[in-house]
């Protein structure tokens, strides 16, 4: 990315690309009172998703998907199968030793910024598998942002854990999730 | 010995009509259309109305399995006696009970900490059925909240006595089956003088 000259933002930033020019001026335009307001705005509306089910859950999270309960309405409806493209990692269902590195893999693969849901009880915890095979919870192998009790977790649930990580997206600051790539 | 019944396999009758294809398909497909009509046109009849969840909410089932609560006594102190009932049932191990002392002679033990991991339980109600003293129930109709944090999933004895169930929040008088009430009942007929037969002591071994 060309840099193109090195000046002082609104709020004391250094903005050096022309990326950040066009970034700042649409905060500019619809913000008045955090710089991060409308980048979080945008970025929690628009959820793409990798679902990484490998458990009974994913018949819930099936439900969630479809049109009773249509995670659609929040603006996280597409499931991206390649973790290059997607934003929310979606953890559904049990994650054992073998799968842990797999799953590490597709967290590392996925561009910032990224967030991970835990659904459910034994990707939150392991649940009732303790056990030598099972990872006793996600955050064991990558961060999470929003665990989702339940076994499985009914859609209510869910889209309360998907307002939780709007709610979450809506305060974050730019040292979190910088928007400087 | 029950009857035996023998059955032959047999194909089902594909006649000239059936193998005539195009009426049976038009019959398969015309099911199909009935329902996406119904469910684009339907007005009430729709079942595959989306919910908006938020704002609008599916009532559960009466039996729905929800979020924990302990059952208070008329004092408001929990009516569990630290038996560990629960928590050895719980496969998911996720109860853990410290034990202490009850002030009161009638009742042995109390908990001094009584936690339930929600994010580790797997809502199975096996704790509810293994409870003797009906301390624990999951009739609160709600579903446990989502946590950004594995150590607020842990909910103290405070938390589960502060939540109420659908009798209370219907606000009926709730009706408790513990063995305090089954004591209460079955008292008269076993001991009418109200007392517990007396057992001699046994001289203990000397090792």
């Amino acid at each position: 990315m060309g840099i193109t000259k090195a000046h002082s933002g609104s709020d004391g930033e250094v903005l050096v690309t022309r990326k950040d020019d066009v970034q700042n001026w649409i905060k500019r335009l619809l913000n008045a009172k955090g710089p991060q307001t409308a980048v979080n705005w945008s970025r929690k509306n628009s959820l793409f998703q990798y679902p990484f089910v490998t458990a009974c859950c994913g018949m819930e999270f099936m439900s969630v998907s479809c049109s009773r309960y249509d995670i659609a309405r929040f603006g996280a409806e597409f499931p991206r199968f390649s973790p290059r493209q997607a934003d929310l990692l979606i953890v559904v269902g049990t994650v054992v030793q073998k799968q842990a590195p797999i799953l590490r893999r597709v967290y590392d693969q996925m561009a910032e910024p990224k967030w991970v849901i835990a659904f459910g009880a034994c990707a939150s915890t392991g649940g009732f598998y303790q056990n030598y095979a099972v990872v006793d919870g996600i955050d064991n192998i990558v961060p999470v942002d929003v665990y989702i009790p339940g076994c499985p977790p009914r859609p209510e649930q869910v889209l309360d854990g998907l307002m939780m990580l709007q709610e979450k997206i809506s305060r974050e600051t730019a040292t979190k999730h910088p928007v400087i790539g | 010995m029950g009857k035996i019944i023998k059955v032959r396999a047999q194909d089902a009758e594909v006649g000239a009509y059936e193998k005539a294809y195009l009426p049976e398909i038009t019959k398969g497909i015309g099911i199909t259309l009935r329902h996406v009509v119904k469910n684009l046109f339907g007005g009430d009849e729709k079942y595959t109305r989306t919910v908006s969840y938020p704002e609008e909410k599916v009532e559960y089932p009466v039996r729905f399995r929800g979020a924990h609560r302990l059952t208070p006594r008329e004092d408001g102190a929990p009516r569990c006696v630290a038996c560990f009932m629960c928590s050895t049932a719980c496969p998911a191990r996720c109860i853990n009970i410290v034990a202490e002392e009850s002030d009161d002679p009638n009742i042995e033990k109390r908990p001094k900490v009584f936690e339930i991991d929600e994010l580790k339980c797997i809502f199975c109600g096996m704790c509810v059925e293994a409870c003797p003293e009906d301390a624990i129930r999951m009739d609160t109709g709600e579903h446990v909240k989502p946590f950004t944090n594995r150590a607020d999933a842990v909910y103290g004895k405070v938390d589960l006595l502060s939540m109420l169930g659908r009798t209370e929040k219907n606000g009926e008088q709730p009706v408790y089956r513990g063995a305090h009430e089954h004591r209460a009942r079955q008292a008269p007929q076993h001991s009418p003088e109200g007392t517990l037969p007396v057992q001699d002591e046994q001289p203990e071994d000397a090792h």
